[in-house]
């Protein structure tokens, strides 16, 4: 028996949730059923932009079979929003709706069908106001606003960054470029329409249900929105039918059916239509990039000034962050010795743009990539060579001051370069058909909380019944990412049984240490080091009573195949179970809790708090593309994707999150998009707005890379999002190498594709893309020294080594 | 409007009053607290709450029970027999073809009325029979692998 070898870690095993799944026995929020339930329908602006003058219910609170009608007057007059600086919202609108699909009001009701009859009897008076549909529409129109605080009319925030002297930089290179990129906004479309139940039960108390993905968030802003403590308010998060970012903000539908509970001392369900969640969005922004770069003769990067304009829609959301993420993270893909950003956030009357998967970076990654693709062709250079010449040092520091630890960009590179036949086939491939390459890397967590505290950013409590099984109870939200399932296999590891020993009682603000969330890709490592270091006091205790029995020190002790054992003469021991009993019987009730904050890693500098993570995760991809010069389609053949996850805890479902996220890359790409016309979404259902089907979605080849980063669980890094980023601009770039033209926007979509097409026949320059920049004035920046190259500080010590857990 | 009505689902009869404009999808889960039968958009778009009706896949958010009487109903929860899996189903939890489950009822239901008349599809095949159920996890790539060990397991080789 080999004691110091992983057992459960590594292996490609079934989901713990995976039966209940196949059998449809998986209770999302609107599978559940409470007795005297009544349902909820919301009514929601029709206008973009209007001031309601007056609301009357009558006739709907009239309507046989209605239980209640409220509208923002019953509910107490604070605004609220996800992060402390954009508290801009009200969950039903009092005197001004900003955007089509603001809920104005609510009603409950026997059934959806009444309440969905009652909200149309509802009458609003509104008074329309002009509507401002984009970006250069909203800064053009000082006169009109959106809403009266943030950085200038209409635009929500605006944030300038300096490290070093890019002009010097510029100056000194042998070749500067400025290219300006467009990435259009689309949405997150899981299959699951939100819903929630709530039950405001006649303790006073409030229970809500919700296919929410940040239980924490929405257990602490509801005490706020209702004006209720937040010790009688109990959150429990459904598992999630599809997340990708759309279920992180409180929202309007959890908050009036916790409303219409109260006043009608009944169970309130609300489930959202699919329109509905068009409207809802919270999606990826729209953002116009303009990107000036510096090369040297070889292709390194000498300095980089970006700028990004984003259209934000009617509110904050995420917003704030999601302008710093646009900038943060170009450093820590590529080596960029002195860097320069300016971002603006602009307030549009559409649906709030939030976090999507990747949150803010996806853009300037297309943007970045398409670029550096241009500059190698005007360098000569092969551009998989270029990227390579450009890799982060492992244990560095970025310019902006991002503490960079393990990175695989480099063997990356290397693998999808081998498995695609790069040399073979770029520039020499048959007409229409192309090849290009793209890279990445993404946070494994955000360093820093949406609010500032010194707590835990996630903990758990692993308890031991003397029956030998083991409870995990984790505040973290499974949103089919698997985060349940891996905290199982991190327990099981340490304490040497199997999954299927562990129960995970997931996301209840009553039940389990706090997580924050399942955002920022940050459940596996930080959940998971808290249910590591959890399982790791659970077993020294159960060690220290076996050791007893066996007469032996417990450090001799080693736990695997369902027995505790004396390392040294495996037959001596006894089964997990039995050293359960002589731990309970020494110690008494086993349950131990376990706490994970990352590293305090925030740059010391007005914005440094974005960026940071425990560490990051590196993608490089290769797409292989056909173009049709007829229609302006483009196919992609097959696609070639090698991500550095540190260590695959499990394979299967590391490759599942890369095979959704290059699935989801492509749809953003090719064919989604979000847009509007007078005020109203243009394709809000499933058939319009067009994403990828098993017919557009091509063999993805996925290769993993292991790194071993001392921050994560047994090594691991993300695996949910990075791999989405570099999938949009290596499609970019293979079109380019199949016909020859640059489509600087996102989606690629057939028009485009001919109008460049068509340039490049009049013999014109064959690009499409933005034209023009908006006329904006950045903020001064506050010039601090690029960090550039200096050695990490000390990397915190792995709360968790396997090799001594296992007495090797 | 009620009306009376029996339908068979999962091999058993069931007596219903129902609203007739009531769709089969809101029957199977509101009357017949069948949830299992998940919905995506309730147009027709989707694919996720497909069901089948005498063995071939319907949407049932656009099918009326009243014009289904005496037709075989089969959901998501008739798949397992006497406690025993599905090969798809097995197949699906295996393979990691269900992430966050939501889409994979409807899935599983198209592709065993695939495997009912073609017993070793090619992966075009499977592409094809599956186009209409949207996936948003898992890039379909885990779900074409399990539709095929599904096959294998249960017809053997390919010819």
């Amino acid at each position: 028996m080999n004691a110091s070898k992983l057992s459960v870690i590594g292996q490609s095993l079934p989901k713990i949730d995976a039966w209940a799944k196949v059998t449809g026995e998986t209770k999302y929020a609107d599978d559940m059923v409470l007795p005297r339930m009544a349902h909820a329908k919301l009514l929601r602006s029709p206008h973009p932009h209007a001031l309601i003058r007056r609301i009357d219910t009558t006739r709907a609170a009239a309507l046989p079979g209605v239980y209640a009608v409220i509208t923002g007057r019953d509910l107490p007059r604070v605004k609220f929003g996800i992060m402390p600086v954009s508290q801009d919202e009200e969950a039903l609108c009092v005197e001004k709706v900003r955007m089509v699909g603001d809920a104005v009001a609510a009603v409950a009701a026997v059934d959806e069908e009444t309440a969905e009859r009652a909200a149309r009897l509802i009458e609003v008076d509104y008074e329309p106001l002009k509507p401002l549909m984009s970006i250069e529409e909203s800064l053009a129109s000082p006169d009109v606003r959106i809403h009266e605080y943030g950085d200038g009319p209409n635009v929500h925030k605006a944030v300038s960054l300096q490290f070093g002297d890019v002009e010097a930089a510029f100056a000194g290179s042998h070749l500067v470029r400025e290219d300006v990129f467009y990435f259009e906004g689309n949405t997150h479309l899981p299959m699951e329409q939100h819903a929630a139940v709530a039950h405001w039960g006649p303790d006073g108390k409030l229970t809500l249900w919700s296919s929410t993905q940040t239980p924490h968030y929405v257990h602490r802003l509801l005490s706020k929105i209702l004006d209720t403590p937040q010790a009688h308010i109990r959150v429990v998060a459904a598992p999630v039918g599809g997340g990708f970012g759309g279920k992180l903000d409180p929202f309007a539908h959890e908050i009036a059916a916790c409303k219409l509970s109260q006043v009608t001392g009944r169970p309130v369900k609300i489930t959202l239509t699919r329109e509905e969640v068009f409207y809802v969005h919270r999606g990826r922004h729209p953002v116009l990039m303009w990107v000036k770069t510096g090369f040297a003769r070889d292709g390194g990067i000498t300095g980089m000034h970006f700028r990004s304009w984003l259209d934000g829609g009617a509110y904050g959301s995420y917003g704030v962050a999601s302008t710093f993420y646009t900038g943060v993270l170009q450093t820590v893909t590529y080596k960029i010795p002195v860097y320069k950003f300016e971002g603006a956030r602009v307030f549009t009357n559409k649906p709030p743009c939030g976090p999507k998967r990747g949150h803010g970076t996806p853009q300037p990654r297309f943007a970045v990539e398409c670029q550096i693709d241009k500059a190698a062709e005007q360098l000569g250079l092969d551009p998989a060579d270029m990227r390579r010449r450009n890799l982060t040092e492992p244990f560095t520091k970025t310019a902006n001051h991002l503490t960079i630890s393990t990175t695989g960009l480099g063997e990356c590179i290397d693998r999808v370069v081998e498995a695609s036949g790069w040399r073979q086939k770029r520039g020499k491939l048959p007409p229409g058909r192309g090849i290009g390459i793209a890279c990445s890397a993404y946070l494994t967590g955000a360093g820093s909380a949406i609010y500032w505290n010194d707590m835990p950013h996630s903990g758990a409590v692993v308890r031991a019944d003397r029956s030998g099984l083991v409870a995990v109870l984790c505040g973290a939200t499974d949103i089919g990412q698997g985060s349940d399932s891996i905290l199982a296999y991190l327990v099981a590891e340490v304490l040497g049984i199997q999954p299927k020993d562990i129960r995970v009682h997931p996301a209840d603000t009553d039940l389990t240490p706090v997580d924050l969330g399942s955002y920022s890709s940050r459940v596996t490592l930080m959940a998971g080091n808290a249910a590591i270091q959890a399982a790791t006091h659970l077993r020294a205790r159960i060690f220290e009573a076996a050791a007893k029995k066996l007469e032996v020190a417990p450090d001799q002790l080693a736990a695997r195949d369902r027995r505790v054992f004396v390392i040294d003469d495996p037959e001596k021991g006894m089964s997990f179970a039995e050293a359960v009993v002589l731990g309970e019987s020494m110690h008494g009730v086993l349950a131990f809790p376990g706490s994970y904050a990352p590293p305090k890693r925030a740059g010391k500098y007005k914005g440094g708090g974005v960026g940071p993570s425990p560490c990051y995760s590196f993608t490089a991809c290769v797409v292989e593309v056909d173009v049709d010069a007829e229609t302006g389609d483009v196919k992609p053949a097959e696609i070639w994707i090698a991500h550095d996850v540190g260590r695959a805890l499990n394979p299967l479902l590391v490759e599942g999150q890369t095979e959704g996220s290059v699935y989801m890359g492509l749809g953003e790409a090719l064919m989604e998009e979000q847009v509007f016309r007078k005020g109203v979404h243009k394709s809000p259902s499933m058939l319009d707005y067009k994403s990828p089907t098993t017919l557009e979605t091509p063999e993805i080849h996925t290769i993993l890379v292991e790194t071993d980063d001392p921050e994560g669980p047994f090594g691991a890094k993300e695996a949910g999002q990075g791999p989405l980023l570099p999938v949009p601009p290596a499609v970019a770039n293979a079109v380019h190498d199949a016909v020859g033209v640059r489509i600087d926007e996102i989606p690629i979509s057939p028009d485009k594709v001919i109008r460049a097409l068509e340039l490049k026949r009049q013999g014109k320059l064959p690009r499409v893309g933005p034209e023009k920049l908006p006329l904006f004035t950045f903020p001064v920046p506050k010039a601090v020294e690029s960090a550039f190259g200096l050695p990490a500080e000390e990397i915190s010590v792995r709360p968790f080594d396997p090799q001594r857990s296992f007495g090797a | 409007m009620k009306t009376q009505l029996t339908l068979k689902v999962n091999g058993e009869r069931r007596d219903l009053i129902v609203a007739a404009h009531k769709t089969l999808l809101e029957v199977l889960r509101e009357d017949l607290n069948l949830t299992g039968t998940k919905h995506g958009c309730e147009l027709g778009e989707c694919g996720t709450c497909t069901v089948l009706v005498d063995g071939l896949p319907v949407l049932s958010c656009l099918a009326l029970p009243v014009e289904l009487q005496g037709r075989e109903i089969k959901t998501v929860e008739g798949m397992a027999e006497n406690g025993r899996l599905h090969p798809l189903q097995q197949a699906f939890a295996e393979l990691g073809a269900a992430q966050c489950g939501y889409c994979t009822p409807g899935i599983l239901l198209t592709a065993e009325a695939l495997l009912a008349g073609n017993t070793a599809p090619t992966r075009d095949e499977v592409r094809e029979a599956l186009a209409g159920n949207l996936c948003r996890c898992t890039g379909y790539t885990k779900i074409l692998e399990a539709v095929e060990l599904a096959a294998l397991r249960m017809h053997g080789a390919r010819a």
